[in-house]
């Protein structure tokens, strides 16, 4: 039984970094309706501009914490501004293979760079150790990673659904032409969406370097997955995949409890029976 | 203008002269390194054995007796069929004469298929599996550096002498962990171990940290990590966090290459104990090559054990042809004299290839060094044990490898 | 979908262009081995041809994007090698328990996978592909990673030796090109009329009294079906049978090759899956460049010649291609 509350707990843990990733991605989608697939290639960067900002530069995690998705989100928004702003209004087939092709590049070019079998990264000194919970043995970087995504999940859905700006925001998204007509800047406002979905992927990133391994494929393996939460969550619900993407670690977490080899499929079995349950996920708009 | 005719002539004829003395003596070989350039072995082998295969090419100095020798090399992008299609091509288009590295077990055994169907050359350095020299074996293919069946042999049972007499498996679920697996519990069971549990995890796992308490709870002394690549490093870097080796229990890593170590930096890799059959730091040949390989490496990284094989491979290979004074490029008449011949090379030392294929060197066991005891980068690994080269392998009396008489 | 399948209303000339297309094709491929070109990269392209053919049978006339179609190419090559290896079927066997496993798979996942539309029909399939790519890793017929390999060509028919390339090329090429004009047959039924309207506008179809499921079920079992099939030829080229057939990174692949072909057009796909296998192939000896070459293609076709190669050509002689 014991076993369990561990696994469970676990679980939690790497829900969050489900929630973050999904998160991201479900910003995107709600607001610039585009099937992000660099989402993998983007949170590898965030986790090697950590890594770049202390060897390189001596600055070590916490201010990273900040820098880096500020950087990788300016690479996001350059890319908006270069290339998936001329994708608007067609098929979703175009932005999702656009996207495929910019983290192909991505990828390959950190490959090259940095080889393949990654970086090291140190987990900071304050938030070395561990507690002893009784059941399992925590270390105090994981509950760290917990408390601070969720807080951040928390804050993301606020500013997008309760406040002023994200009303603008969503107000741009059904229809651009008489928000433009309020004097707001809405492709400006598309960029930095975009931007800041980018940032919540580097984020995660920042915060996977001290457990993963920094590699360049450290994101190829997860994007899957990540989409599988944005929609079983329902396509572009922020609520939705935030609580899809804990709830997966906790499921994933009792699989690997019943039957560890079946914890990377188990998202699509729930994926299918979620869509023949509620076609438009869980808490989804009609597609 | 007769005279223009008569220089013709005696041109053609010379030509013709020309053409039956190269066929008499034919000097030409073509090599092929088929390897993972873009993937996740890409840093073991990759371009780094591109760079092994032309090294040997100058070290052996058949250039300056009258061969030509040509280094082709392709990416297989870890996919058996992509890995077929090329491998067919370079021996009926470009006339390739021999294989090497072909990393991967899956692209290997499908490549050696092809091998033997077009009676070729392959000297595999990179792959594990150790069915291409058992059930799978092939009078055209020597399997050059380490296999499972070794990793586990030498890894096993050095750690039970040790005192490491209760085992738990975290075992990459696909055929190659399998493999890993089974041979390595054959090995610590004959010892006298305990396996007492084991957790099957998909590859290319996110996170490592929930098999890892199962391995925890288990209490056992040992934890076995039959995976490879990403999967091993993270499975080092979170048993480091959740406080598993400083709890008493031990991981055994059953395949880590230098590569892996090194990206794992040692504060986090030290105290692992595993087995390679070459280190760049071994001995004065060793280190002789690594200084010349090194400097030509774009990421100035020492050579992994793979791409030593490379190198060391076909160093034995051009003897063979040497010998037979010409590539007669017949695959399965050029591996028989490479049979025939014992082996010696700096990397390797001296050595033989069996019957079935094998080739036949030492196994080390190293331990990665404390930050403290490295005095530099790529200083990474002490030597422990050593297993004599006629111990390390599978005995040929246990082989199912049709060639091998009995 | 309407966006994609933007296509040009046909002019009455266009089957006669299309069947002259479909001769040159036919004639180029013909010659071949008489060329010096290499036949098996063509064998295999022209198996990954006739997938993508396929898989444009659903989306580019059906308007349904399935993100699983390695799911029928694996399938049907695991049986296949199986049966040819295992239980030492003869080729004309094993093809047929290959694509008739396919079709068996298109029915299950059919039934499941057709009553969502749009980018949750994607997702389905691609769920369903997952799952099945789970099965065949714990499987032990499949061999995991390692694949079944050295499958015997054999005699196909007891007559045609599939050891020889040149037979093989021909028994290959007959296949794609019979594979080709079912499809070129169906798009042009009152079935595939069918299959437009709903890709058009499905309500509307529904109200003139279609039983739309039933269509799209037909069509997406056609579609896997013929996708089995080739991977069944697959087994007999490539010599194995492995998991990189059911990943979803083949899935990928096959959407790929479409797209740069030009998605909702006869001859597209075709195209396409040369290109991508020339790619494969020919960009394996720039080493640690091939990812970020095949990126940089996939984002300047993205961002210059949307409608594909053969959209594009067709777009600009305003024909229907």
């Amino acid at each position: 039984m014991q076993a369990l509350y561990a696994q469970l707990l676990v679980g939690l843990i790497n829900g969050s970094f489900y929630a973050l990733l999904s998160l991201g991605l479900a910003v995107i989608f709600g607001m610039l309706n585009i099937i992000n697939f660099a989402h993998g290639a983007l949170y590898m960067m965030g986790a090697f501009c950590a890594y770049f900002l202390l060897n390189l530069a001596g600055i070590g995690y916490w201010p990273a914490l900040i820098l880096a998705p500020i950087v990788v989100g300016i690479f996001g928004m350059i890319l908006e501004r270069t290339m998936l702003q001329w994708l608007s209004g067609l098929d979703h087939l175009y932005g999702l293979l656009l996207t495929f092709g910019i983290a192909l590049i991505v990828q390959g070019l950190f490959q090259n760079y940095f080889g393949s079998s990654g970086l090291p990264y140190a987990i900071p000194d304050e938030l070395k150790g561990g507690i002893n919970l009784g059941f399992m043995f925590l270390p105090i970087y994981r509950g760290w990673v917990v408390v601070f995504s969720l807080v951040v999940c928390i804050a993301t859905w606020y500013l997008i659904e309760k406040t002023r700006l994200g009303a603008n925001l969503r107000a741009a998204t059904e229809n651009p032409t008489l928000v433009r007509a309020f004097g707001i800047n809405v492709p400006r406002m598309i960029t930095l969406t975009y931007g800041l979905g980018v940032g919540l992927a580097a984020l995660a990133g920042v915060l996977s370097a001290p457990i993963n391994q920094v590699r360049p494929l450290m994101g190829a393996d997860l994007i899957i997955v990540v989409f599988a939460v944005v929609v079983i969550g329902g396509m572009g619900s922020i609520m939705g995949s935030i609580i899809t993407g804990f709830a997966l670690g906790v499921i994933e977490g009792l699989t690997k409890y019943v039957y560890p080899e079946a914890s990377n499929t188990v998202v699509f079995v729930l994926m299918v029976l979620v869509l023949l349950v509620k076609p438009t996920g869980l808490t989804g708009r009609a597609a | 203008m007769k005279n223009a005719i008569s220089a013709l002539l005696l041109g053609t004829a010379l030509a013709f002269a020309a053409g039956s003395v190269a066929f008499a003596q034919d000097k030409n070989i073509k090599i092929g390194v088929l390897t993972d350039n873009s993937g996740l072995y890409s840093d073991l082998s990759g371009a780094g054995s591109t760079l092994a295969a032309q090294m040997a090419v100058e070290d052996s100095g058949m250039a300056a007796k009258g061969w030509k020798i040509d280094v082709i090399s392709a990416d297989h992008q870890n996919k058996p069929d992509i890995a077929v299609n090329i491998a067919r091509q370079w021996v009926d288009v470009e006339k390739v004469d021999i294989f090497m590295d072909v990393v991967s077990s899956g692209v290997a055994l499908a490549v050696n298929n092809l091998v033997k169907e077009k009676n070729s050359v392959m000297i595999n350095a990179g792959a594990a599996t150790s069915d291409l020299t058992n059930a799978q074996c092939s009078p055209n293919t020597i399997h050059w550096v380490y296999d499972t069946y070794m990793l586990a042999n030498s890894t096993g049972q050095a750690l039970v002498k040790a005192g490491g007499d209760t085992w738990y498996f975290l075992t990459a679920d696909y055929a190659f962990g399998t493999a890993l697996e089974r041979d390595t519990t054959a090995v610590v069971v004959k010892a006298g171990a305990k396996v007492i549990g084991t957790v099957k995890h998909p590859i290319n796992s996110p996170d490592l940290s929930s098999f890892l308490l199962q391995a925890q709870a288990s209490k056992a002394k040992i934890i076995g990590m039959a995976n490879a690549g990403g999967d091993t490093t993270n499975t080092i870097k979170q048993a480091s966090e959740f406080g598993i080796v400083a709890g008493g229990q031990k991981l055994a890593g059953l395949l880590l290459f230098i590569t892996d170590v090194h990206s794992l930096g040692l504060k986090v890799a030290q105290g692992l104990s595993f087995t390679e059959t070459f280190y760049w730091d071994l001995n004065d040949g060793t280190r002789a090559f690594a200084k010349r390989f090194s400097v030509r490496m774009k990421s100035k990284a020492q050579p992994s054990m793979v791409q030593a094989g490379v190198y060391s491979g076909l160093l034995h290979y051009f003897k063979a042809l040497e010998q037979l004074g010409g590539n007669p490029h017949d695959g399965a008449k050029v591996v028989a004299k490479m049979k025939e011949m014992p082996t010696d090379d700096p990397l390797f030392g001296q050595g033989s290839i069996r019957a079935d294929g094998r080739k036949i060197h030492p196994a080390y066991l190293f331990e990665v060094k404390t930050p403290a005891e490295s005095k530099g980068p790529w200083d990474y690994y002490k030597l422990i044990g050593t297993t004599p080269g006629d111990q390390a392998f599978r005995p040929l009396s246990e082989s199912a490898c049709p060639l091998v008489k009995k | 979908m309407t966006a994609i399948t933007d296509s040009l209303p046909a002019p009455p000339r266009a089957i006669r262009d299309e069947m002259i297309v479909f001769a040159v094709m036919a004639t180029a491929l013909m010659i071949v081995p008489l060329t010096g070109i290499y036949p098996f990269f063509v064998m295999q392209a022209l198996c990954f041809a006739l997938l993508a053919c396929a898989f444009n049978l659903l989306i580019g006339y059906g308007g349904l994007l399935s993100f699983g179609h390695a799911m029928f190419l694996g399938t049907a090559g695991y049986f296949t090698a199986h049966g040819l290896k295992v239980w030492g079927l003869s080729p004309e066997l094993g093809i047929l328990m290959g694509t008739a496993g396919a079709a068996g798979l298109g029915v299950i996942t059919g039934a499941v996978a057709i009553r969502r539309q749009g980018i949750y029909f994607a997702m389905i399939t691609l769920a369903l592909s997952q799952l099945l790519y789970f099965v065949y890793l714990q499987t032990p017929f499949t061999h995991g990673e390692d694949g079944i390999q050295g499958i015997p060509p054999g005699y196909l028919f007891g007559i045609f030796d599939l050891a020889k390339p040149t037979v093989l090329y021909y028994v290959v090429l007959v296949g794609f090109l019979g594979g080709f004009l079912l499809i070129y047959r169906t798009i042009n039924s009152p079935f595939g009329e069918v299959l437009k309207s709903i890709r058009e506008n499905e309500p509307r179809a529904i109200s003139l009294g279609y039983k739309t499921d039933q269509y799209k079920l037909l069509a997406y079992i056609l579609s896997g079906t013929l996708a089995g099939f080739a991977g069944s030829l697959k087994v007999f080229v490539a010599q194995n049978a492995s998991l990189t057939d059911v990943h979803w990174t083949m899935s990928g692949e096959i959407v790929l090759m479409t797209l740069v072909g030009g998605l909702g057009t006869v001859f597209g796909p075709v195209v396409g899956a040369f290109v991508i296998i020339a790619m494969q192939q020919y960009l394996a000896g720039f080493g640690q460049w091939v990812t970020v070459i095949q990126g940089v293609i996939f984002v300047l076709c993205v961002l210059t010649f949307r409608r594909g190669v053969i959209g594009e050509i067709a777009h600009y002689l305003r024909r229907s291609l």
